[in-house]
């Protein structure tokens, strides 16, 4: 019981954090916001997936990925053709040349459902998928570039590119994919209409629980005795290896994390918001939810929540009122966060708390680590990411 | 409720005059003669004085380019409409959101407009993957969509009312012309990568198939954003088309007709009939590209009538002496003037009613000329076929009769 | 989808050899296009190790100004039409040039220790510079009124086009690429940077003002995008996120060729635009361009320091 406090919930300051978080998501903004406005919070708690996953592959693992979005669209496409199945019943699609198959492969002439598509008819196939997809490509991309020691900028480009890759590929295959409209017009999950409003609460319930338990699980990965060599290995990476250790196949594993966590964003995303398509999937997003992360800092699990969650309400905010001046924003937004506060939202905090509570300051969080800071950016720019 | 109609169209008389003829002469609608209780029972935005309206366009991102236009046409039809004295004695109030390019963001901003602000109509969407991502929402909210751009089809909705054509109506028409005038029998299909040039393609493929008993020598497809069409103006010197049938979109556009031009395909070699090219695309492109090709569109910015002379005028007037007006402005300027009259036509704001109300539904006063609501939620409306000149405009050469919509074509699909 | 027999089986032998000699100089437009892009980032992301992911909007930027030219030239000095574009080449660079020491100096001199830092601070940079080209020039397409002589087609023979704006591109960048190559190896600033380099520290202490030849150097790399941008006004329109298309491209020239070495852009850019054209010919479009960034990729995680690794290495 102890080793489960100090190790999962970061002992006292870390177990705090969590109840705050907890409070404010499932007390405060249920209770403050319309069900229209809790329903967006509940789409960019999707992305706070995405934004956990990169602080322990960037902030604690110093690999920065700019292909996340490939496996929230991953889980997101999983989890909207099994949807995408239950829409098209015989019954709804009964004006179609094929009735019974998705809308949009009818428009592209195809006659019966791609083989690709039919395991999809489960409901337990898909919900794997949602998870296991997003690993086994991670698992791919991740055991041939980190065997090669390819770190840094270098797979920062690749997955850039595999992210482009991706959405080119799901716009040139239309009738598999429906192409760049996406995968539309999602209604029920196993006959329980998900565009209700009851239905948007329990998803939105559901997200902060999954997400919850997703800071939980990262927390108890770094709390291991791997966790404290990827931080390790980020500051001197060579020195790891040559212990024994294998490097390569640690960035493999949190890499796989990440991306399953990613891809849960992803189904949790085409649940709340009904749809998906490659502009989900491509290098904006992607580039986008790496700046969540650094919002919020990118050390800091809790962090990257309150991250997605503030460039998010903001972006809404001032698309409503001011669309012109939205990119100027976001883009200040993005210098001030690397030249001003390099930790982020939780950097903030920390000096803040630093400042006035410096007794609290004896304790110190697991997710939070400034002080090897300041020795992984160098060592980072000393390898240059290559090896 | 019977429709309370003081406003008669009238025939023979410019737009502008009709404007002034109803502002000063006849009997406005006065909001005193529909009770709010009355013209609202389903809770909108709606006031004694006031009527709230949203329009949803991307005034960020790629898709600005295209949509600017829509964006200042509806503005400038609910300014008119303003003028004369609003809809059931109610002027019209407008919540401006912007879809950034980005569909997830559509369906958020579509959301709030009918969720939020409870807005009596939308006018807005400009690609078919932003109407089909906010579908559903005005589906289940029961919202009230006027979508201008010319589309594939294959959809139909009692929350959709499409003021563009649908594809058969821009096809079928275009193709048989060029058939006939140009004696053309081979055809070379192109188009950028996504569902209305695709699904377009294929509408006219079976066309020339099956009815013109002609040959499609190709048929192929480039990302959007896609600059390089090197390799496939080989293929087209190759396999030397009667026409080159081209539905290429936004910044490609402009790539592939300079580079065709530098190529020496040009329009005294090769016809090519586009669907996808209008004024405003010709201002990216450079006329001089583009002179002697054609385009298939029910609307050109040089259309002869009074009813379009007045509103290029008024267009000019609030724009700027640049501007210029393309098909899917025009169809976005329709779409304030049909819920106008279909509100009128219902007594009524109620989504419903005005759903019920629209069918059967004629504007005598647009721009394109006369056009008629049909009770699939499309218009009825004419199929021209302009030819560009170096200085950017359009000379029309052909003008059919007014085509039926018909979203689902059998025997195209 | 076409097969290649399907293709090729029905035309005459000279025919085939003319599309042969017409495919082969697309390859080679794209060559030189890709070339461009990427000879200014080689020295940016090469060289000084800056991941600038506002590049594209460098190479915008470039656009704009020759449009911008064109536009003056058109109101107020029309009979110097033919001519302007070869000034605007210039302004294009040093307008680029002038930008990029600004953002040098304001922002990434900080970062040259954190290269994964950069690279959120340019995202963030582009943002703004495509913002800030919406605001001043719309946000439609816009292209320059180009010279005639520029525009049109040269014919050797009856059967065969090749496009003049394609030879200008080529020629520009092969002019640039010599340039670059006698700056950096025969001139006194050349060696500078090069020293810099390859030995900040040695530098500074032999009297290098390291700082000022960062600066140079990343001002160079802009105005070379300028240069690039300005050039592509021949080829295709300039909007507000013209940059953003190129970017990715443009990274994966320069990783796939080796990031330090510039002989490994130029071939790479070669076997990256022939790839592409040929999978184009044969394949659907999309799908070219899938299969070729793809085989990209797949020799990448092979060989993951590029076709010409730098041999120097901190």
């Amino acid at each position: 019981m102890k080793k489960f406090y100090e190790n999962v919930l970061g002992g006292r300051s870390g177990s705090i954090g969590i109840i705050i978080l907890s409070i404010l998501l499932f007390a405060i903004l249920p209770l403050a916001l319309d069900a229209f406005r809790l329903n967006l919070v509940g789409k960019y708690l999707t992305y706070a997936f995405v934004a956990v996953g990169l602080v322990l592959l960037w902030g604690n693992s110093g690999v920065l990925s700019l292909g996340q979005g490939i496996f929230f669209g991953l889980g997101g496409y999983c989890m909207a053709m099994f949807l995408k199945l239950e829409a098209s019943s015989v019954e709804n699609t009964k004006i179609q040349s094929t009735p019974g198959i998705p809308d949009f492969m009818d428009w592209n002439q195809l006659t019966h459902l791609p083989a690709m598509w039919v395991p999809f008819k489960h409901f337990p196939f898909a919900l794997l998928a949602v998870v296991l997809v997003p690993a086994l490509v991670a698992l791919i991309v991740g055991a041939a570039m980190f065997k090669r020691r390819v770190g840094g900028v270098y797979f920062a480009v690749i997955t850039q590119a595999l992210a482009l890759i991706l959405s080119l590929g799901i716009d040139g295959n239309q009738g598999l994919t429906g192409g760049r409209n996406g995968i539309t017009d999602l209604r029920t999950l196993l006959g329980w209409d998900i565009r209700t409003q009851t239905a948007q609460y329990v998803l939105y319930f559901t997200c902060c629980a999954l997400l919850i338990g997703a800071i939980l699980v990262s927390r108890l990965v770094l709390s291991t005795r791997m966790g404290r060599l990827l931080l390790a290995m980020k500051d001197k990476e060579d020195r790891v290896r040559f212990s024994g250790y294998d490097v390569a196949s640690f960035k493999v594993f949190v890499f796989c994390l990440a991306a399953a966590m990613s891809g849960v964003g992803g189904a949790l995303f085409v649940l709340q918001v009904g749809f998906i398509s490659p502009s989900l999937v491509g290098i904006v997003p992607s580039i986008e939810m790496v700046i969540f992360a650094a919002m919020g800092g990118k050390h800091s699990l809790l962090g990257a929540v309150y991250g997605t969650l503030l460039v998010n309400t903001g972006k809404s905010l001032f698309s409503e009122n001011f669309p012109q001046l939205w990119l100027f924003a976001m883009g200040g937004l993005f210098i001030a966060v690397v030249m001003l506060f390099p930790d982020g939202l939780a950097g903030i905090y920390e000096s803040v708390r630093t400042r006035f509570f410096s007794k609290g300051t004896k304790e110190k969080a697991t997710d939070k680590v400034p002080a090897v800071n300041a020795a992984a950016s160098v060592a980072l720019a000393e390898t240059g990411g290559k090896s | 409720m019977k429709p309370h109609m003081h406003h008669q169209p009238q025939k023979r008389r410019s737009f502008l005059g009709l404007i002034l003829a109803s502002a000063l002469a006849a009997h406005p609608l006065f909001a005193a003669d529909f009770p709010t209780a009355k013209v609202n029972t389903t809770g909108l935005a709606v006031t004694d004085t006031t009527v709230t309206v949203g329009q949803l366009h991307s005034a960020t991102g790629t898709m600005a380019i295209s949509e600017t236009g829509s964006i200042q046409a509806e503005q400038l039809a609910i300014d008119q409409i303003n003028a004369m004295g609003g809809v059931l004695g109610r002027q019209i109030k407008v919540i401006k959101e912007d879809g950034a390019s980005d569909w997830p963001t559509f369906a958020e901003k579509a959301k709030k407009l009918l969720v939020n602000d409870k807005v009596a109509s939308v006018f807005g969407c400009w690609t078919s993957a932003s109407r089909k991502a906010v579908l559903p929402v005005f589906e289940k909210e029961n919202g009230m969509l006027y979508y201008p751009t010319f589309y594939e089809g294959l959809e139909q909705s009692k929350n959709v009312i499409y003021t563009g054509q649908e594809a058969t109506q821009q096809i079928l028409a275009g193709l048989d012309w060029i058939a006939k005038e140009k004696k053309a029998k081979t055809f070379y299909l192109i188009g950028s990568d996504y569902i209305w040039p695709r699904t377009s393609n294929k509408i006219a493929r079976k066309h020339i198939e099956n009815v013109l008993k002609g040959s499609v020598v190709g048929e192929e497809y480039y990302a959007l954003g896609h600059t390089q069409f090197g390799s496939l103006i080989n293929k087209i010197k190759l396999k030397k088309p009667d026409v080159i049938y081209a539905i290429i979109v936004g910044g490609s556009n402009v790539s592939f007709y300079k580079q065709l031009k530098a190529a020496g395909i040009t329009s005294d070699k090769q016809t090519l009939l586009t669907i996808s090219v209008t004024e405003d695309e010709v201002l990216g492109i450079g006329g001089e590209n583009l002179t002697g090709f054609y385009s298939a569109m029910k609307y050109f910015q040089s259309l002869q009538n009074p009813n379009n002379e007045a509103f290029v005028k008024a267009f000019k007037a609030k724009y700027g002496d640049k501007s210029v007006i393309g098909d899917v402005t025009q169809a976005g300027y329709l779409g304030p003037w049909l819920w106008k009259l279909a509100c009128e036509k219902a007594g009524s704001f109620d989504v419903d009613k005005i759903a019920a109300a629209s069918p059967g539904i004629e504007f005598k006063e647009a721009p394109e000329g006369y056009v008629k609501l049909h009770e699939n939620h499309h218009l009825w409306s004419k199929l021209r076929i302009g030819q560009w000149g170096a200085d950017g405009q359009a000379k029309v050469l052909y003008e059919s009769e007014l085509i039926e919509p018909n979203p689902f074509p059998k025997g195209y699909q | 989808m076409q097969f290649p027999n399907a293709i090729l089986a029905e035309y005459t032998f000279s025919e085939i050899k003319s599309i042969f000699v017409m495919q082969g100089f697309a390859g080679l437009s794209l060559f030189s296009v890709l070339l461009l892009m990427a000879l200014g980032l080689a020295i940016i992301f090469g060289q000084m190790g800056v991941v600038n992911l506002a590049h594209g909007e460098f190479m915008a930027l470039g656009a704009y100004m020759v449009y911008l030219c064109s536009q003056i030239t058109a109101d107020h000095f029309p009979a110097f039409q033919p001519y302007y574009f070869i000034l605007a080449i210039g302004v294009a660079f040093v307008v680029a040039a002038l930008l990029g020491a600004f953002v040098e100096w304001s922002m990434i001199r900080f970062l040259y220790k954190r290269p994964l830092d950069t690279l959120l601070a340019t995202w963030g940079l582009s943002l703004i510079m495509q913002q800030a080209f919406r605001s001043i020039f719309g946000a439609r397409e816009v292209t320059p009124t180009l010279p005639e002589w520029l525009m049109g087609s040269f014919k050797p023979t009856e059967t065969i086009d090749i496009p003049i704006n394609g030879v200008f591109v080529m020629g520009l960048s092969l002019l640039l690429t010599l340039g670059i190559y006698i700056f950096m190896f025969r001139s006194r600033t050349g060696l500078h940077m090069r020293a810099t380099v390859q030995n900040r520290t040695m530098s500074g202490a032999v009297g290098i003002n390291t700082g000022l030849v960062d600066r140079f150097t990343f001002a160079m790399g802009c105005g070379i995008a300028g240069v690039a941008g300005a050039a592509f006004t021949t080829i295709g329109s300039t909007g507000p996120d013209s940059g953003s298309r190129y970017i990715v491209d443009t990274f994966l020239v320069v990783v796939f060729g080796g990031a330090g070495s510039m002989l490994g852009t130029i071939v790479s850019s070669f076997g990256i635009a022939q790839a592409q054209s040929v999978s184009e010919f044969f394949l659907e479009g999309t799908m070219g361009k899938v299969a070729t960034l793809m085989a990209i990729v797949v020799i990448l995680m092979f060989r993951p320091q590029g076709l010409f690794p730098s041999k120097v290495r901190s």
